[in-house]
């Protein structure tokens, strides 16, 4: 008898419970309508952008003979919660690879990938076992900033020039490295163009900025923290990992900020968004490179429309051809985030292989007094390993894509 | 004074500072959000309570119960064409829904938890195994289950689901409590005190304490210890599956099949707080739990601290009083 007493709260409680919620999901979309933020700045998407006419393109002149052990390696993540901007690069590369062997049968260079999951405690490893391998001449990565500080040295100790085409931290430059090189501009370019895109065209009068504990987040979050000046209406910290935010939340809509500056990757931010966006907030979220990708979109769902990217990335699929023959390599997926950077990347290492630079400290020389365009824009490096002028570009959710809305910061 | 009012950077290598006009800012905000979630420990913390009274048995393997039922809850909503956007349903078909959810939640951690005790637990009760033995199996059981879950379902979180759009309800000094946080923390008291009037008050409810108190001579009196064992794993497990449906209400992305070890770990330490096998103390341990991490973590101004600052105080309060807040309990039929 008493067994069926509780099995009826039990069933009272559920029924109870449920139709709370249920109540509270009929009344929602009214209170959001209401409340939608009426001041929102509507920046139009951009549809197409310039490339370098003489840009240097993997094929070559289709001449090119080199001995059929030649290696380019991918080191960087292929699995794990970030994947997705790893799957965008090695894509990246696979096609100059592509390019280059259909174009010059007397030049295959052969293409291997090395999975480090994006993490630095993860990576030493199959760094160690890339470096070891003496046909590899060259490497593209690694794609994140901490697995970078954390492998730099192996590098070195080897003499193997390595490409990263998308790690940001400024810091990564600062170690006396020979052997990096950065294809893109670095945080504390995109912290201050951040900064500038927030206050000025997105018009945010306080701004709230959340950075995770990782090197690229920190660093940005330095950055920008800096950049704003008096616009910073607070900050706080995550953990990598972290799924509940809701004591963040809480201060950010209490701080009554207009706008959210997220420094960290997209594993985090898309439960971020969404919490924040369930708990009424109707500014604008801005996020830098490593939350811009569509899994950001996939795992926010409809919270991710508030959503602004910042990215020293150019957009690769409003290149035609180029996004054309991505799709052939990636089985129909438009360019991602640092896809095209990834291309580039390779098709410099593939043009000094291409030049007779053969053995690691040819090409390492060839990387280093390189100065040409490619698809993105021009590479040249200074002594550091660091771009000379790189841009920044601004993106935005609109109808569940990520569009390009146009250079920022400037 | 605006100099005052912005924050330090954060990369300043301060060490540990108490915000407190942070803390008093947003003292309610951390109150309720610190409830509703004392309420989802509180409601896995009796699935070790129980376990506890019964067989003194710490069942680390609690925690992939309740996970495997937040797998249960997000594999029903998803079929059911839930997502990360707010669903665009009638009321009746979201309760309808959501009942489902429930239901095969606690039937799915149910389930797992009596396999559990059956593949694990029974047969070292049988070769009379030292209690040692036992907590290492628990242990095991809960990696075994946690790499299952990896294997099918690899190490990427789910997607996440969103029930419905959380309303505001209350206005409490300027702070909106919503209906999330409301149907948390009344449906998941009201299972407590079920589960607590079935434990002092049914047939079965008594068995339980006899069988805590004293299973030789609770045999002797007819009662059927391995069936009171197997309904308290049982019972533990439809309170998980609960939890686990108000977790991912709460938490719409934290399904991962490592996802049930923090939480886990923080339940059990509820139970503790509160005096393990006591049924009041573990939705006691639970909220105060909840309410300690949410503030300890405003207080030193930054989520990182939660964890910690859980832990200390749990600490603390063994140093002082190591039966925990309200005792060990459960034979003592004071439940």
């Amino acid at each position: 008898m008493y067994r069926k007493n509780v099995l009826t709260s039990l069933a009272a409680a559920a029924t109870l419970s449920l139709l709370l919620s249920a109540c509270a999901n009929q009344a929602g979309p009214t209170t959001n309508d209401t409340s939608g933020a009426t001041n929102k700045v509507n920046i139009p998407a951009v549809s197409k952008i310039d490339v370098p006419s003489g840009a240097v393109l993997p094929k070559g002149d289709g001449k090119a003979t080199c001995p059929a052990t030649t290696t380019l390696a991918y080191a960087g993540a292929q699995t794990g919660p970030n994947a997705q901007l790893g799957i965008n690069i090695f894509n990246g590369i696979q096609l100059a690879i592509n390019q280059h062997n259909a174009a010059n049968p007397g030049c295959q260079v052969v293409f291997k990938k090395f999975d480090t999951e994006g993490d630095p405690n993860k990576a030493t490893g199959p760094v160690t076992q890339v470096v070891s391998e003496p046909d590899t001449i060259g490497v593209i990565g690694l794609p994140f900033s901490g697995e970078s500080k954390a492998t730099g040295n192996i590098f070195e100790q080897k003499g193997l020039v390595h490409i990263t085409p998308s790690a940001t931290n400024p810091g990564l430059t600062g170690n006396g490295w020979t052997t990096f090189f950065r294809g893109l501009g670095n945080d504390a370019v995109q912290g201050p163009a951040a900064a500038k895109f927030l206050t000025g065209k997105l018009g945010a009068k306080k701004v709230y900025l959340v950075q995770d504990d990782s090197d690229y987040g920190i660093g940005l979050g330095t950055s920008t923290t800096a950049a704003l000046g008096g616009a910073l209406a607070g900050s706080d910290k995550v953990t990598t990992g972290q799924k509940d935010f809701s004591a963040v939340i809480s201060k950010i809509m209490n701080s009554k900020a207009d706008a959210v500056f997220y420094s960290g990757y997209y594993a985090e931010a898309a439960p971020f968004d969404q919490q924040l966006s369930g708990k009424g907030f109707t500014g604008t979220f801005v996020a830098p490179d490593g939350v811009k990708d569509d899994q950001f979109i996939k795992q926010a769902g409809d919270a991710s429309s508030n959503a602004y990217f910042t990215c020293p990335c150019i957009p690769g699929e409003l290149i035609p051809d180029f996004a054309s023959a991505y799709k052939e390599v990636s089985k129909g997926v438009e360019p991602g985030t640092y896809s095209i950077e990834g291309y580039d990347a390779a098709t410099v290492l593939l043009s000094g292989i291409d030049a007779g630079k053969q053995t690691r400290a040819d090409l390492l020389s060839w990387v280093k007094t390189y100065d040409k365009d490619g698809l993105s824009k021009h590479y040249k490096w200074d002594a550091k390993g660091e771009l000379q002028a790189p841009t920044v570009y601004g993106y935005k959710v609109e109808n569940a894509k990520i569009v390009p809305i146009g250079p920022v910061g400037e | 004074m605006l100099p005052l009012l912005v924050p330090l950077p954060p990369m300043e290598n301060d060490w540990i500072s108490f915000d407190v006009p942070s803390l008093m800012q947003n003292f309610w905000s951390a109150t309720f959000d610190g409830l509703t979630f004392g309420a989802i420990y509180a409601l896995v913390a009796l699935g070790y309570t129980l376990v506890y009274g019964v067989l003194n048995l710490i069942n680390f393997a609690h925690s992939e119960v309740f996970i495997v039922g937040c797998y249960a809850v997000v594999f029903t909503l998803t079929s059911l064409g839930f997502g990360p956007s707010v669903p665009r349903l009638g009321l009746t078909a979201i309760i309808l829904n959501l009942v489902l959810a429930l239901v095969l939640a606690m039937a799915a951690s149910a389930a797992t938890a009596f396999l559990l005790e059956r593949v694990a637990y029974k047969p070292l009760r049988k070769r009379n195994a030292p209690r040692l033995v036992f907590l290492i199996t628990a242990i095991g059981a809960s990696f075994t289950i946690q790499y299952i879950i990896y294997l099918v379902r690899g190490p990427s979180p789910e997607v996440a689901i969103t029930m419905f759009r959380p309303l505001a309800i209350f206005d409490v000094f300027g702070t909106i409590i919503d209906s999330q946080q409301v149907v948390i923390v009344i449906a998941a008291i009201i299972m407590m005190v079920a589960t607590e009037r079935f434990i002092s008050k049914s047939r079965t409810g008594r068995g339980i304490r006899a069988v805590a108190q004293d299973p030789d001579t609770a045999t002797l009196m007819g009662v059927n210890k391995e069936r009171i064992i197997i309904t308290t794993f049982v019972i533990g497990g439809v309170l998980a599956g609960a939890a686990a449906l108000f977790y991912v209400m709460k938490i719409p992305s934290g399904v991962q099949y490592s996802g049930g070890f923090v939480l886990g770990i923080k339940a059990f330490a509820a139970a503790v707080l509160g005096g393990i096998g006591n049924v009041r103390g573990a939705l006691l341990g639970g909220l105060l739990l909840g309410l300690i991490g949410n503030y300890g973590q405003i207080l030193l101004g930054n989520s990182q601290w939660t964890d910690v600052v859980a832990f200390v105080v749990l600490v603390l309060v063994l140093l002082l009083r190591p039966q925990g807040i309200l005792g060990t309990s459960l034979g003592r039929s004071k439940a």
